[in-house]
């Protein structure tokens, strides 16, 4: 039995939580399948046109993959939040924003970088080219942790509030929004001629505020909720 | 030493309790008693720090316990109504894993040893889920096998154990109490603690 | 000096607040109607037709100075959540969940505005411009707010919990306010600046001020009175407001 730094709990609580849903297996197969979903839907609506659907792409993608990043936010304090073990972190001798900064990394790794991973694979769906698809995947690598650490925020203010799921999308939606126009607009930006750095800087810009801001405001909120 | 100064509790539109002031010194256990509904437990939330009195202060060796933060939690352990156990995890990983949040890595044997004390040789690697209400109580209670911290928060411990495993916490309880720990307890079961005498705060009065 | 400070400080228990805002309210809400009064006469009368624009143009008058207040009560009700967070008090917290249905009316005012003088404009109810769609984005952070005070059950929980999410808030409206901008530049620019010299008449600038004075009254007094609604609520149980009731 020996102490252990700030940074081994960290990997520790990133372990746990990963361990636990891989047991449980379901979590990241329904991202995948959600965010595949809702990019075939918008075809579906608009129609098969493909110069319309290149054209669009982008803006789907980034939103599909907004959508279901929200759809897995209520589970990243639910069940512990349930179990009791929330309540064990608030009062263990290690910070707590250590322990969430660990529990949105893991939530990240789950939710955030699966969609990464698949986004190319849709984008080949909307006909979009190699140099495309590379700037999608590297806004969605830069903005994906950022919908994970905003949406923290919003899972620990409506920990076990009514109307949960509804409400933290209600709450989250917003504060996505400037993400959302940054991503998309790299990928758009690129395809007619201009530069994507511009974007690309702002979301990594965006991400060094949430990195700082996010795991403090999110502590906070979840010291209210386990009054 | 943990003091209460003049505490209050308000749930909802009612006062639980107001102007409660006690001292619990080291080997002196604190019971608290009292009907359901009375606040034992918004006590001992208010004594951990997780909810903020409606008035009064608590105070860890002087000092109020807001002002500590981190220092104060390293020397509490509280075991509230949930296990804060995960279903799908063994009872030993578990263990470990409830250790490595609160800053400490546990050896494997050492989680096999608190889980024999606790009485659980033979399911140490079997997913919780598989056990039955006592026996998840009891991997919740192989905490304070191993924690060393000096103050003891215990709500409701002695639930769903068997006699034997009422006879072992208490001991437990004897032990560190012994040691120069603290305790504070809430409890319907009148539960002598091996010859300590205890000091006893009733909320209903 | 430092009892007359004390003095001040008396006010911050909701129970010596209630009769303070009873007594002001009413003085503000006579102020905002005179302010309205003389803001509609410039900005009906006085201010002249626009070459461009013709007559529909007067509704600026009222799109304008409802887009400040929406963004200002923002702002306000999110120093007051900050400062019921930190110093632990009742009454700001109350004084934050009594600004907000103001602050949401304004945005919808805004937008309202915003549709009638972008129909003529623009020949369309809606255009995706900055500035309208930053204000769409503000209403969804009111409603918000609103949601979920209502969703807490426990009061001292929903002002917290509404807290945070104000400060959140008021940390991205910059931020949400730069990235629509940087998503469309169609709107015409900010064109009244407390700094430069204004690109419009000095009426119409005199008209807008007028009317933004007018909301600002309008808003101080709504907040008195609807906080007056959120202390009776709350401390329903205490001596003092079981004496005044009846």
């Amino acid at each position: 039995m020996r102490r252990i730094g700030n940074i081994a709990v960290f990997g520790a609580v990133v372990r746990r939580d990963l361990t636990l849903a891989l047991r449980q297996k379901s979590e990241v197969l329904t991202t995948l399948f959600f965010f595949a979903i809702v990019a075939s839907l918008f075809p579906l609506g608009i129609g098969p046109e493909s110069a319309l659907l290149h054209r669009i792409a982008p803006g789907i993608l980034w939103v599909g993959a907004l959508l279901a990043a929200m759809l897995s936010l209520q589970r990243m304090f639910a069940t512990d939040f349930a179990d009791g073990s929330l309540e064990q972190m608030a009062l263990s001798p290690v910070p707590l924003g250590v322990l969430v900064a660990g529990k949105i990394f893991a939530h990240w790794l789950l939710a955030g970088l699966p969609l990464v991973l698949m986004a190319p694979v849709l984008g080949l769906q909307f006909d979009l080219d190699g140099r495309s698809l590379a700037i999608l995947a590297a806004s969605l690598l830069l903005g994906t942790p950022i919908l994970s650490l905003i949406g923290a925020i919003g899972a620990a203010l409506t920990l076990g509030v009514r109307g949960g799921g509804v409400l933290l999308s209600l709450l989250t939606l917003p504060l996505y929004i400037p993400t959302l126009i940054f991503g998309a607009g790299a990928v758009e930006a690129d395809a007619v001629g201009l530069s994507a750095s511009g974007h690309l800087a702002l979301l990594a810009a965006l991400l060094s505020l949430a990195v700082f801001f996010a795991p403090w405001a999110t502590t906070a909120a979840l010291r209210i909720g386990l009054e | 030493m943990l003091e209460g100064i003049q505490l209050a509790c308000v749930r909802g539109e009612r006062t639980l309790f107001s102007q409660l002031s006690f001292i619990v010194r080291e080997g002196e256990p604190l019971l608290v008693q009292g009907a359901n509904g009375a606040g034992k437990t918004s006590l001992l939330r208010m004594l951990c720090g997780l909810t903020l009195p409606a008035a009064g202060e608590v105070h860890w060796d002087g000092t109020p316990i807001g002002e500590l933060g981190d220092a104060f939690r390293q020397d509490l352990l509280y075991l509230g109504h949930h296990n804060a156990i995960q279903e799908s995890l063994t009872a030993r990983e578990n263990i470990k894993a409830s250790a490595a949040l609160s800053g400490v890595a546990l050896e494997d044997a050492e989680a096999s040893e608190a889980l024999r004390h606790i009485g659980l040789r033979g399911r140490e690697d079997l997913p919780t889920r598989f056990l039955s209400q006592g026996q998840k109580r009891r991997v919740a209670l192989a905490r304070l096998m191993w924690n060393k911290a000096l103050l003891w928060v215990l709500d409701e411990p002695f639930v769903a154990l068997d006699t034997a495993a009422l006879g072992l916490l208490a001991g437990t309880i004897a032990g560190h109490l012994a040691r120069g720990g603290l305790a504070v307890i809430t409890s319907h079961q009148e539960v002598a603690i091996a010859g300590m005498p205890a000091q006893i705060l009733d909320l209903s009065s | 000096m430092k009892d007359g400070i004390t003095h001040w400080f008396k006010y911050a228990s909701p129970q010596n607040f209630y009769p303070l805002a009873g007594k002001l309210w009413p003085w503000f809400a006579a102020a905002g109607a005179v302010f309205a009064v003389i803001g509609l006469w410039i900005s009906f009368i006085v201010a002249p037709t626009d070459a461009q624009q013709g007559e529909g143009y007067r509704i600026i008058f009222v799109h304008v100075p409802a887009s400040w207040m929406s963004m200002f009560i923002y702002l306000i009700m999110a120093a007051w959540a900050g400062l019921g967070l930190a110093l632990n008090t009742r009454l700001s917290g109350m004084m934050a969940s009594a600004l907000a249905p103001t602050g949401a009316l304004f945005t919808v005012i805004s937008l309202w505005t915003g549709a009638l003088w972008g129909k003529p404009m623009w020949g369309a109810w809606w255009v995706w411009d900055a500035r309208l769609t930053s204000e769409l984005i503000l209403l969804f952070l009111y409603l918000g707010f609103l949601a979920l005070q209502s969703a807490i059950d426990d009061p001292r929980r929903a002002d917290k919990a509404g807290a945070v999410l104000a400060l959140v808030g008021v940390v991205n409206v910059p931020i949400i306010y730069f990235s629509v901008k940087w998503w469309n530049t169609l709107h015409q620019g900010a064109s009244v600046s407390l700094t430069k010299s204004p690109s419009m008449a000095h009426t119409m600038l005199w008209g807008m001020l007028l009317m933004a004075l007018a909301f600002w009254m309008y808003s101080i007094a709504a907040s008195l009175a609807r906080v007056r609604c959120i202390i009776l609520e709350r401390e329903c149980h205490s001596e003092w407001v079981k004496n005044a009731l009846e």
